[in-house]
């Protein structure tokens, strides 16, 4: 076939003796799009590592349109047109969009001067082509995630890129920039761009691409089109074994009030926020990437200035100012970012652990052994892989790191626990652990609240539902009123707006 | 058994010292001599426990530039506290006097350029660059750009003297590094300091105070100094404002990174440092016995440094 743009030969990797990726062998079309699908630690994120240039091989060859190819680091594979979009994107902050996506690759007059205006020029109608409503001259720090992204693309698209590799690219996205990002990869097709992509969510794999591989423990299971396919059959090949009932039953919160919240206000993020929540409950918050629902956490835990408003902890007014106010309150708050706020990636597991609660192990010395013992605890009730409680975090997959910045927030004895997306990034099964640990907290007395982008997860755990919309809640749902309709009218403003006039 | 990765990465320092010390064994027949040996270890004594404070200051992400001029100033003011005191004193109690003052005073120089740093929200580099030509300047204000001396006799026994044959400022340093090594390893400022170094924003949100780890880090290689500063003005019972400290900064910034600290924080080790210590110390006991001009050797030492961060950053990109 002339047509296979990238063909691989037995790839292997070995990281430390221990084969996380085991011989796969797959030829990609050009103008295909392959999805690679498999829980974390599977092997899918090595083996793009691979193919961009981060990872050699252990063993295996490469051939890329028939020749055979070494892919030494990411700037050869950027060479061949291989272009990574990673999760934490690889754009600079401080400068502007047409400046990032011209970034090593500057149009200069007589080899000189920049042509700024050559180069603006061409990323606006790549900006145009995709329907990014975005200027080449705004700042990168002012866009949103989602914002980045189709940067991210115009970059690979300028670099003349032949093959695309996105991982988990819609894990930030609100359900019409996917439906943007698909229509993208779309025209990406036409103009012959190859494209892989990893996903956990499988009706996205189902709907976007031609076909999918599927990888089990670095085990290729198997390559099909994806039509042949159902989403439980996908399913059943990620795990090895049928999945049981995804979500817990709902615990009944009592009538206690743990925290109140009442007029809140930060005027650049957030304004007049007021709700309340109970013992035992699991309180969701909903809305669209920009709601300000990760601010207002932040602000309840003392990082965000608040302007107006109260907070009450068990009936009694509090003044937070910072984290460790936060934590005397005993209200721990998992973050979204993982990597840039959660876990130190330096740190091993009972380091990531035990930095939040460091106190109660220390009289002058840190207690070794009793830090040992709980993190063990916690590695076995959160069901954290690891090789030895001394390996550092940045070799851990996505659900393992989670779960030992869960166990952080757990072992500051939280009795308000804030969970900014938990499950972003991470497979089904572990999603399905950590759903089963938050109900076990809230049975032990622990109210939750949880942010959360996927539907699925706010409706099959909340008690009730805050949606939020541009800084603002438009609506608190309750009983029945928790489905995605009602949801996505708040979410949107169609309903709601009056009530907050 | 899969082998742990980094285990070259850790005893890279180790490893290097070990050749060094047997090339300089063949290299001249001096090198093994016990007097030898505590020489070096007696010259080092000064800027190594100096780098023992640098250590958590670089690990927190920072750097203190300002420590060689901060030798000086507090080595005149300890001189001019001791000569001070001797007149109303007894000559031990005034010693012991200098000695408090040279400690406390060499951590409030410290804890200035931690508020500045924390506080103040300012570059470490530049914070402590500021500081390096305020205090240089102040001590050559001060002691009119000559020397404080010293009018005790007693004094000189602290630098000079010798505890079971071997220097007191070695006992010190010995001492020092292990009571570091304790904090570093085994207390919450300890790994607090690692924390904020490794990422700044985890350890806020992490509930870590980190404007007073970062103030503690300067506070406690100010300290250091004041330490430093004892040693260096009773050795010669006397401190020059214009010579006193010069280059101080440059070798302890080089012990630390030699020792296989990472420049870019959140890592260390004390161990590390004392051997990157020693690993210079032995480089100019071996230029001096082989008769290299005294000016090269800064060449050697500045190209030594160099090759240790090459070898860092060529770790980290693999």
């Amino acid at each position: 076939m002339d047509n296979v743009i990238l063909k691989t030969v037995n790839i292997s990797k070995e990281f430390s003796g221990i084969r996380v990726l085991d011989r796969i062998n797959v030829e990609i079309e050009k103008g295909e799009i392959f999805g690679i699908i498999g829980e974390n630690g599977a092997g899918k994120s090595t083996f793009v590592k691979i193919l961009s240039g981060i990872y050699a091989p252990t063993e295996g060859q490469i051939f890329l349109e028939g020749k055979t190819v070494s892919i030494r680091d990411p700037i050869s594979a950027k060479k061949l047109g291989i272009t990574m979009i990673p999760q934490e994107f690889n754009l600079i902050s401080d400068l502007n969009v047409y400046e990032n996506v011209f970034l090593g690759i500057e149009r200069s007059k007589r080899k000189l001067i920049l042509d700024s205006k050559n180069m603006a020029k061409i990323t606006q109608e790549v900006l145009e082509e995709l329907e990014a409503n975005i200027s080449p001259y705004d700042k990168i720090q002012d866009l949103s995630v989602a914002e980045k992204q189709m940067v991210e693309v115009a970059k690979a698209m300028v670099h003349e890129s032949k093959l695309l590799i996105m991982d988990e690219p819609t894990t930030v996205l609100t359900p019409k920039e996917i439906d943007i990002l698909f229509n993208l990869m779309r025209k990406l097709k036409e103009r012959g761009i190859t494209t892989i992509y990893i996903s956990h969510k499988l009706n996205e794999i189902k709907r976007i691409c031609d076909r999918v591989m599927i990888l089990r423990d670095g085990k290729q299971i198997s390559v099909g089109p994806t039509e042949e396919l159902n989403e439980h059959e996908m399913a059943r090949r990620m795990v090895g074994r049928e999945l049981s009932q995804i979500f817990p039953e709902k615990p009944i919160p009592e009538d206690e009030v743990v925290l109140e919240v009442e007029g809140l206000t930060n005027e650049d993020l957030f304004q007049d926020v007021s709700f309340d929540l109970k013992k035992k409950e699991i309180l969701g918050f909903s809305g669209l990437v920009g709601a300000g629902r990760t601010e207002l956490a932040e602000a309840i835990i003392g990082i965000r200035r608040i302007d107006e408003g109260i907070i009450r902890a068990w009936g009694k007014e509090v003044k937070i100012k910072s984290p460790e106010d936060a934590l005397d309150q005993n209200i721990a708050y998992l973050s979204e970012d993982r990597q840039g706020i959660g876990i130190l990636t330096n740190f091993d597991i009972s380091q990531n652990v035990t930095l939040s609660s460091l106190k109660k192990y220390t009289k002058f010395l840190i207690n070794s052994k009793k830090v040992k013992q709980n993190t063990e605890k916690y590695v076995n009730e959160l069901n954290i892989k690891a090789a030895s409680l001394r390996s550092q975090l940045e070799f851990f997959s996505g659900g393992n790191q989670q779960k030992v910045s869960l166990a952080k927030c757990l072992d500051t004895d939280p009795k308000i626990l804030i969970l900014d997306e938990p499950t972003r990034g991470i497979d089904v099964n572990a999603k399905r652990e950590i759903y089963y640990i938050i109900r076990d907290l809230v049975k032990e007395g622990v109210s939750v609240i949880l942010i959360s982008s996927e539907m699925e997860e706010i409706i099959g755990l909340c008690n009730r539902v805050v949606v939020m919309k541009e800084g603002r809640i438009t609506g608190i749902l309750e009983g029945d009123h928790i489905n995605e309709e009602e949801i996505m009218y708040y979410a949107t403003g169609l309903k709601g707006a009056v009530q907050n006039a | 058994m899969p082998k742990r990765r980094f285990e070259y990465e850790k005893y890279g320092a180790l490893f290097a010292l070990a050749a060094l010390f047997i090339i300089s064994s063949f290299a001249s027949p001096y090198f093994l001599q016990v007097q030898n040996i505590l020489n070096i270890l007696r010259q080092i004594s000064y800027t190594g426990i100096i780098a023992l404070g640098m250590t958590f200051v670089i690990i927190s992400g920072g750097i203190d530039l300002s420590v060689g001029s901060m030798t000086a100033l507090v080595g005149g003011v300890t001189i001019m506290t001791l000569n001070g005191a001797m007149s109303s004193l007894g000559e031990v109690q005034a010693i012991v006097l200098a000695c408090v003052v040279a400690v406390l005073f060499g951590a409030a120089l410290g804890a200035a350029n931690g508020i500045l740093v924390s506080k103040g929200g300012i570059a470490p580099f530049i914070v402590t660059l500021g500081t390096m030509s305020i205090f240089r300047s102040l001590t050559l204000y001060i002691g009119e750009a000559g020397e404080f001396r010293s009018n005790s006799y007693m004094y000189p026994e602290l630098g000079m003297g010798r505890f079971l044959g071997v220097p007191i400022p070695v006992w010190v340093f010995i001492g020092m590094a292990l009571l570091y090594s304790l904090i570093l390893r085994k207390t919450r400022y300890g790994r607090y300091t690692c924390a904020v170094g490794s990422n700044e924003k985890v350890a806020k949100y992490s509930a870590i105070k980190t404007n007073l780890i970062k103030f503690m880090s300067y506070t406690l290689v100010g300290a250091s100094v004041g330490v430093t500063a004892i040693f260096l003005s009773s050795r010669l019972n006397s401190i020059s404002s214009t010579n006193a400290g010069n280059g101080y900064e440059l070798d302890a910034i080089a012990a630390v990174i030699i020792g296989g600290t990472s420049l870019a924080g959140g890592s260390g080790a004390i161990w590390g440092t004392v051997i990157g210590a020693i690993i210079l110390g032995i480089i100019n006991n071996m230029l001096n016995m082989l008769g290299v001009s005294p000016y090269l050797q800064g060449t050697v030492k500045g190209l030594v440094i160099i090759g240790a961060v090459l070898i860092q950053r060529g770790r980290r990109n693999k």
